[in-house]
């Protein structure tokens, strides 16, 4: 698993992401949700890319930095201050949901969104652990 | 008998409307008869059913004074589909949903009730405050606009390799203000990951393009029937601006927008929402009941 040092700007994103797999192997429920999820993710914030690769669940590997080929099943991608807003510990109302975002078309969901659209509890509890207060 | 048994009451109800045969659920609580409470009719949100009310329809502050009655739409919770919908697509529209629940009010012989109605039920207030004015002795919309922009592809709700229950809580879930008590909240979710295939998706079609009420606002007589509008301060689906827009279209409309709550305020929160509605209530209560003596 290689996680740098690279988005400090983002407050504990760093912090958060080099713990997300151990966080995830200690909640069973998301486990369970995510036990048929085999994918790979990409988060574009700003001009970083994060690559989370799921296996049965599990983060399996994350790569991070500015990616010159990045290949993911689907991206999620949007603006750092969106991305800040959105990881906030305790957003304010309209800011506390990935579709919110969406709506607003702050942020884009691209590529083949089926992994996404079929685990949508999955993925919303794995940004809630990025955001370190699972809801 | 050492078990408690809530004052709620489950009945069905057979109707015939526009042709088709109709087996409806409906749950009750509170006085009726001609000296009973104000029948205050509730309707569920899309892909959702009546449970979503179990909170109204035990809190005694209501049922003192008004009857509560909620009904499950057809397809929906335990009333059944009409005969032959195995082979057609469902969708409600502003026609059928306006349609069945004067059916149903007609059928229980309701003299001008008050409806209350959530998200789609939120919408179809307005077009009954429209169509049916003088049947009502008022109206309240939960989670209203007059219009929704998609912000999804509701054509992920129905198809065979996703789990229509898991995706309609996953779309909805974040609709849930994060204050809402877990157990309220994952009920809540519940109630959508039980809806039939392809019901949230044909709701949708009233919510997003069949029910758009825009233009019409400035129709809606409100001396003729008030109209009450309350909106969770989370929700961003009928987002409290949606809200504020249609108050601000329909003269005389009353707006609450309600702190801590979201998209299901009588399901997520019950006891926050009844300390935002029974002020409402207590207005229509004292606006003269032609039930209630003096």
């Amino acid at each position: 698993m290689t996680v740098a040092a690279g988005l400090a700007h983002l407050g504990d994103f760093d912090r958060h992401l080099a713990r997300l797999a151990e966080r995830i192997d200690r909640d069973p429920a998301l486990l369970r949700r995510g036990r048929h999820l085999n994918t790979t993710w990409q988060l574009d914030i700003g001009d970083n890319t994060v690559l989370l690769r799921i296996i049965d669940g599990r983060i399996a590997d994350i790569r991070q930095g500015p990616v010159v080929t990045p290949s993911a099943a689907f991206a999620i991608s949007g603006e750092t201050a969106v991305w800040r807003r959105l990881l906030a510990a305790d957003p304010p109302p309209g800011d506390h949901d990935l579709f919110a975002f969406v709506k607003r078309r702050e942020l884009r969901l691209t590529g083949d969104l089926h992994p996404l659209m079929s685990h949508l509890l999955y993925f919303k509890g794995v940004l809630g652990h990025l955001r370190g207060a699972v809801r | 008998m050492k078990g408690a048994i809530e004052p709620v009451v489950g009945r069905y109800l057979h109707l015939d409307h526009a042709g088709r045969h109709y087996r409806i659920y409906f749950e009750t609580a509170g006085p009726d008869g001609p000296k009973g409470g104000i029948p205050l009719v509730c309707l569920h949100t899309a892909g959702s059913d009546t449970r979503q009310y179990r909170g109204l329809l035990n809190a005694a502050s209501v049922t003192d004074r008004f009857q509560v009655i909620a009904f499950d739409l057809p397809f929906h919770g335990k009333s059944s589909p009409p005969a032959g919908w195995h082979n057609e697509e469902y969708r409600l529209t502003a026609d059928s949903y306006t349609g069945i629940i004067m059916a149903f009010i007609a059928a229980l012989g309701l003299e001008r009730p008050v409806v209350m109605g959530c998200s789609i039920g939120g919408r179809v207030v307005l077009h009954l405050a429209l169509r049916h004015k003088r049947s009502f002795r008022a109206l309240i919309g939960l989670e209203s606009a007059a219009h929704v922009d998609p912000y999804y592809d509701t054509s992920w709700l129905h198809r065979p390799d996703v789990h229509g229950g898991e995706i309609a809580a996953g779309v909805v879930s974040g609709l849930v203000a994060p204050q809402a008590p877990e157990a309220e909240r994952w009920e809540t979710l519940w109630h959508y990951m039980q809806s039939g295939p392809g019901v949230f998706k044909g709701d949708l079609y009233f919510y997003g393009i069949d029910g758009d009420v825009r233009g019409e606002l400035g129709n809606i007589d409100t001396a003729q029937c008030p109209l009450y509008l309350l909106t969770g301060e989370y929700d961003y689906s009928c987002s409290p601006e949606d809200t504020l827009a249609v108050a601000r279209a329909v003269a005389g409309a009353k707006v609450t927008i309600m702190k801590e709550l979201g998209h299901f305020p009588m399901s997520e929160n019950p006891d926050l929402f009844l300390s935002y509605l029974e002020p409402v209530l207590d207005e229509i209560a004292a606006g003269g009941s032609i039930y209630i003596e003096a």
